[in-house]
C-alpha cells in the first residue's frame, strides 16, 4: 500500500462494539443490509440485521477445485476471502424477465416492459477484487450506447462497504492484476479490520457523510501501521500470478498451441468458471409461455461460452470441441477484453480455479501457453 | 428510460414468397411515431420476435428513404424463421432495432462498387444494390457477382436480369451445378472476380455469403491489388441482444452485432476462417 494511498484514506477508528450501531445506521436510513453469512458451507451474501450473523473467525481455505471453511480463534469477521459469488448476481440477475407479452382477443399483442423493483441495498464486506469486477461490469452494462435498464436500477440502489483483505486464499492473485488486496476505488465506505476494531473512511460523498456522522477518532499511527501490515500479509500470501497485459495479448498468437487440447481433455465444459467469474457477462434469451398460450415472457439467463448453444447458429455450432470453448473463454477474458474495455477481464479473485470441479488453473494455463513453464504454486 | 430489450409491435403489410424457402415481409410499426423516427442504413438489422416462439436477427433489405415501411427477406433456417414463414398480412411481429454498423455507403460514393455474394440470396447486399441503383449518378461502375451451388438456388432471377440492363452495371452469375438453360457461367463466384478489370484507385468491394467463399474472394481481390481497406464484408453469428451485451456473437475482440455485422476486412482478418471464432 503506497503512502499516497494511506494518506488519501484518513480513516477513523471504530471500536468493535460499535459495529452493530454502524449496521443499524443503514437500516435506519432505509437500506436492506446484506453481509457475508455461512450457508451451504460457503460464504454467501444474505440479509443481516445483527453482526452476530457474520462469520466469526471463519477463514476460507481454497485450492484448485477445493473450498473449505475453517474456524480459527482470531474472532475476525472478515477473515474469509470470498464465497462463490461476487456482487454480480445482485446486479446482473442469473435469470430475469425482459418483457411480457399478452395475446389480445383481436389478435394484437400487448408488449409490456418489466423492470425490477428494488430496495436500497447496503452490502457489508465487499472485496477489492469484487469492486474491480463491478467497475468492469458497470462499463459493460452501463457505458454502452444502449445501457441496460435492469442493471442500472439495481446498481443505483447499491451502497458498498468494502473491507481490505487481511488474508489471501491460495487461489488469490489480485496483486498481479493490480486489483487488491487493499481497496482501490468504487466503494462508498472503506474499512480495514484490526484485532480490536475497524478503521473506516468515506469513498464517496454519501459514504463520507455517514462516516462524518459517526464522529470517529482519527486513526493513530500504530493503527495505520496495522492496517498496512494486514494487507501486506495478504499480499505476501499470494503465490499465483498472471503476467502483464502486454504479454496476455500474445494469447491470440497461440491459437494453435497444443496446450488447448490438453486443457480440453480435462475440462468438463460445465460452465462453473463463467458462473462464478465476477466479470463474465454472456447471456441468452428465450420465451417462456404460460400454459394457456395467452401470454409469454421473454427471459434472459446467464449463458456461458462453454455451453453448446453459445456458438450455435441454427444447426451449425462454431465451437463443438471443448478445447475451442476453453480457448474462447481464456483469450477473450485476458486478451479480447483489453481491446473492448481497456484492460484484462480478470481481477485475480481465483474463483474459476476454486470452483472448477477438475481444478483447472488459468494461471497455469497461461504460463504453459506463453511458454513460461508452470506458475510457481 | 430507453429499453433496448423492448420490442415494438409491427404489422405485416405484404408477404412475398421469393422461392420455396425464402420469403419477404413488408412491415410497418403499429405506433406511427415509432415508424416516423425509424431510420437505418443498408446492412443494419432488426431483431424480429414472434409471440411466444423466439427472436432472430434479420437484415433490412428496403431502402432507407422509404419511410412508411421496411422490408425483411428471410430464409427458413430454423424453428423461429419457420414460424415467421407462416405469417400473413395483418399478423404482428415484435421489432427491436435497427442495430449494428451498415455498409460504408459514404466511402463508396464516386467509386466503382464490386458486390460479391454467394449462397442462397444474400439479402444484406441486395439492399446495397438497390441503394446504388436508386442513386446511380453518385457511384461509378457496379459489378454484381453472384455464385450459387445449383441454378435453382438463385432467387430474384428476374431482378438480376433487370439490373444487367442498367447502364454501367455488370451482372455475372455462376452456378456450380447449372442446368441446361443456365445462360451464365458454370463454376465458382471467385472465377467471376478474375474477369474484372478493376480500377484500383477507385474501387470498393462488398462481400456477403459463406465465410469460405468470402475468404476465397478476398484472396483473389487482394491478388488483383485491392487493399484491405477496400474490402468489406458482412458476418453472421449467434445474436441474442443485438447491441453488444449478450456476448454470444463475439469474434475475437469484436462484437459482430455492434462493431459489425459489416466489417472492413482489416478489422477481422486475424479471425476470419480461424476455427472456433
Amino acid at each position: 500500500m503506497s503512502a499516497q494511498h494511506i494518506a488519501a484514506r484518513r480513516p477513523g477508528f471504530m471500536e468493535r462494539e460499535r459495529l452493530q450501531g454502524f449496521l443499524d445506521v443503514f437500516r435506519l436510513l432505509g437500506y436492506r443490509t446484506l453481509g457475508p453469512v455461512v450457508e451451504e458451507e460457503t460464504i454467501q451474501w444474505r440479509e443481516v440485521d445483527t453482526i452476530d450473523a457474520l462469520p466469526t473467525g471463519v477463514h476460507a481455505r481454497q485450492g484448485a477445485g477445493e473450498y473449505h471453511l475453517e474456524v480459527q480463534s482470531d474472532n475476525r469477521l472478515f477473515a474469509w476471502n470470498h464465497g462463490p459469488q461476487a456482487i454480480k448476481p445482485l446486479l446482473f440477475s442469473a435469470e430475469e424477465t425482459l418483457w411480457h407479452e399478452r395475446l389480445m382477443a383481436d389478435g394484437q399483442v400487448d408488449i409490456k416492459q418489466t423492470l425490477p423493483e428494488v430496495k436500497p441495498t447496503a452490502i457489508f464486506g465487499v472485496r477489492a477484487c469484487d469492486l474491480a469486477a463491478l467497475a468492469l461490469q458497470d462499463r459493460h452494462f452501463l457505458s454502452q450506447q444502449n445501457p441496460d435498464p435492469h442493471y442500472r436500477i439495481r446498481r443505483e440502489a447499491l451502497f458498498l462497504i468494502g473491507v481490505d483483505c487481511a488474508f489471501s486464499a491460495a487461489t488469490c492473485f489480485c496483486t498481479s492484476t493490480g486489483d487488491g488486496p487493499s481497496l482501490g476505488e468504487g466503494f462508498d465506505i472503506g474499512m480495514a479490520e484490526l484485532d480490536d476494531g475497524y478503521l473506516a473512511w468515506g469513498g464517496s460523498a454519501k459514504g463520507g457523510e455517514i462516516i462524518d456522522g459517526l464522529s470517529l477518532e482519527p486513526a493513530t499511527e500504530a493503527q495505520l501501521n496495522s492496517m498496512i501490515q494486514e494487507t501486506d500479509r495478504a499480499a505476501a500470501q499470494q503465490h499465483r500470478f498472471l503476467p502483464g497485459e502486454t504479454e496476455l495479448k500474445q494469447l491470440y498468437d497461440k491459437l494453435n498451441h497444443g496446450h488447448w487440447d490438453e486443457v480440453g481433455e480435462r475440462c468438463l465444459s460445465c460452465g462453473n468458471c463463467t458462473a462464478v467469474c465476477p466479470t463474465c457477462f454472456c447471456y441468452s434469451t428465450g420465451y417462456q409461455r404460460t400454459l394457456d398460450g395467452r401470454s409469454a415472457e421473454m427471459k434472459r439467463q446467464w449463458d456461458s461460452c462453454f455451453s453448446q448453444t453459445h456458438s450455435s447458429m441454427g444447426q451449425f455450432m462454431l465451437r463443438r470441441e471443448t478445447a475451442l470453448r476453453y480457448r474462447q473463454w481464456l483469450t477473450h477474458k485476458l486478451a479480447g477484453w483489453q481491446e473492448q474495455f481497456g484492460r484484462s477481464g480478470c481481477v485475480g479473485c481465483g474463483r474459476c480455479i476454486t470452483w472448477c470441479p477438475v481444478g483447472i488453473d488459468l494461471t497455469q494455463a497461461v504460463a504453459a501457453l506463453l511458454d513460461g513453464g508452470l506458475a510457481d504454486v | 428510460m430507453f429499453d433496448p430489450h423492448l420490442p415494438h409491435s409491427a404489422v405485416i403489410d405484404r408477404r412475398v414468397q421469393e422461392s420455396p424457402g425464402i420469403f419477404s415481409l413488408r412491415l410497418q410499426y403499429v405506433d406511427t411515431h415509432v415508424q416516423d423516427i425509424f431510420e437505418f442504413q443498408p446492412g443494419q438489422f432488426n431483431m424480429l420476435s414472434l409471440f411466444g416462439v423466439g427472436e432472430v436477427p434479420i437484415s433490412i433489405v428496403s431502402d432507407p428513404d422509404d419511410s412508411h415501411f421496411f422490408d425483411h427477406t428471410i430464409r427458413v433456417a430454423g424453428r423461429v424463421t419457420e414460424a415467421l414463414s407462416r405469417l400473413q398480412p395483418d399478423d404482428r411481429v415484435g421489432i427491436r432495432g435497427p442495430f449494428g454498423r451498415g455498409w460504408p455507403m459514404a466511402q463508396a460514393e464516386g467509386q466503382d462498387v464490386v458486390v460479391v455474394t454467394g449462397g442462397l440470396g444474400c439479402a444484406p447486399l441486395v439492399s446495397v444494390i438497390r441503394y446504388l441503383l436508386r442513386r446511380r449518378d453518385r457511384f461509378g461502375d457496379i459489378h454484381i457477382l453472384q455464385g450459387v451451388k445449383h441454378e435453382d438456388d438463385l432467387i430474384w432471377r428476374r431482378q438480376y436480369e433487370t439490373w444487367s440492363r442498367e447502364h454501367g452495371v455488370n451482372v455475372q452469375l455462376a452456378a456450380d451445378m447449372p442446368g441446361k438453360a443456365w445462360p451464365w457461367q458454370q463454376g465458382l463466384v471467385t472465377e467471376l472476380i478474375n474477369t474484372l478489370d478493376l480500377n484500383l484507385e477507385k474501387t470498393i468491394s462488398m462481400l456477403c455469403g459463406p465465410e469460405l467463399m468470402m475468404l476465397a474472394a478476398i484472396a483473389q481481390l487482394r491478388d488483383m491489388g485491392l487493399s484491405d481497406q477496400q474490402i468489406w464484408l458482412s458476418m453472421e453469428r449467434n445474436m441474442q441482444c443485438g447491441f453488444g451485451q449478450c456476448g454470444c456473437c463475439q469474434v475475437g475482440p469484436k462484437f459482430v452485432c455492434k462493431d459489425g455485422p459489416v466489417f472492413c476486412y482489416s478489422e477481422v482478418a486475424d479471425f476470419l476462417g480461424a476455427k472456433g471464432f
